[in-house]
């Protein structure tokens, strides 16, 4: 999807930069970095580090930056819905019709700003302004600042091969920022390869109740 | 036992430390590569922000013979987590979140460093004056 578009969109001073949040590092992301064959950058933050400096919390999301390095669009959900919820079979992995409606019409609108603000720049009614960008920029608490130093330590432990000195801190890591679904679906993948799609998973995503897994982009001005 | 410090971005740093509870005394020669800090007459330094050391708080923060610096006491002092796991010897310093909540916060699209697969690391300062459109991504 993001290989098309940067190819479209290159000639307007735009790039596309991928960041995969992946403590798995190269052998995890090759194969898809590989087969994106992409003409962008595709970077691999194994520590989450670029997660805790744009709040990011769930993938894929993304962040708009102009060509000053201003924030234009903080992290947000990007191009995808929480149609899986109600319109996957989780036995077979299949999306029903209307799901998959559903979620090419959510691609199809987020695609739309992003071009339209790689034409128009600021004339763009996606590209927000100072202070709409401020009034979305994620909030930091020290809960959040300690996560991430716990998650960093479980990811070093773990890197190294001691899994149960790795825990309570991965652990932590989820404690500390709850709302954090790429620390809860990292440090299950580190804990336990496979846990991250698990029944433990789905039963975190139905606990949400009415609450969104993918809160929506809010494209509308 | 040597101690493996992790800096906040910083590359894991095996240090010559001294543990002491919930102090972490670095050589201070060792300072800059574990954490980019370094003392000056000002204080502890990092690019052009200086903390002066409380002149009534000195022994908590340097030694001499041979000459330490307590890394972990200038971290509470910012307002930053530590996390230690005594087994393996390994130091989390984290970020602070006050810096970034602090009265109007910055738009500016923080720097980082990252690896591509070819391990060639990419910042994101490279690509100031193009439009930039991050998108996270993850395998699991």
């Amino acid at each position: 999807m993001w290989y098309a578009l940067h190819g479209e969109l290159a000639g307007q001073r735009f790039t596309c930069i991928a960041i995969a949040l992946d403590s798995g590092g190269p052998a995890k992301t090759e194969q898809w970095i590989r087969a994106a064959k992409p003409t962008y950058p595709c970077l691999i933050d194994e520590r989450h580090l670029t997660a805790e400096l744009y709040g990011v919390v769930n993938v894929p999301m993304g962040v708009w930056i102009d060509e000053t390095g201003r924030i234009v669009r903080p992290a947000e959900t990007a191009a995808t819905s929480d149609a899986f919820r109600r319109h996957l079979d989780r036995t077979t992995k299949q999306m029903s019709a209307e799901g998959l409606a559903e979620r090419e019409r959510v691609r199809a609108a987020y695609l739309s700003a992003l071009r339209d603000w790689a034409a128009r720049g600021p004339a763009s009614p996606y590209a927000l302004s100072e202070e709409q960008a401020r009034q979305r920029l994620p909030v930091s608490s020290e809960a959040h600042a300690r996560a991430a130093a716990s998650f960093r330590l479980g990811q070093y432990l773990s890197s190294r091969g001691h899994g149960q000195a790795a825990a309570p801190f991965l652990a932590d890591a989820r404690r500390l920022h709850p709302e954090s679904w790429s620390y809860r679906r990292q440090t299950w993948e580190l804990e336990e390869p496979g846990k991250a799609g698990s029944a433990e998973f789905w039963a975190a995503v139905d606990a949400l109740g009415d609450r969104p897994y993918y809160p929506p982009a809010r494209l509308s001005r | 036992m040597s101690v493996t410090i992790l800096y906040q971005a910083h590359p894991p740093h095996p240090s010559a430390a001294v543990t002491e509870g919930e102090d972490l005394w670095v050589p201070t020669s060792e300072l800059p590569v574990a954490s980019g800090w370094e003392l000056r007459p000002e204080g502890a330094c990092r690019g052009d922000v200086c903390v002066p050391i409380p002149r009534d708080r000195r022994g908590e923060f340097l030694r001499e013979g041979p000459a330490r610096f307590n890394l972990a006491a200038l971290a509470r002092l910012l307002g930053e987590p530590v996390i230690h796991e005594d087994v393996h010897g390994v130091w989390s310093f984290g970020e602070s979140a006050a810096a970034r909540r602090s009265g109007t916060p910055s738009l500016q699209a923080p720097d980082f460093a990252l690896p591509d697969l070819a391990g060639h690391v990419h910042r994101l300062a490279e690509y100031r004056g193009r439009k930039v459109f991050l998108v996270f991504w993850a395998s699991w």
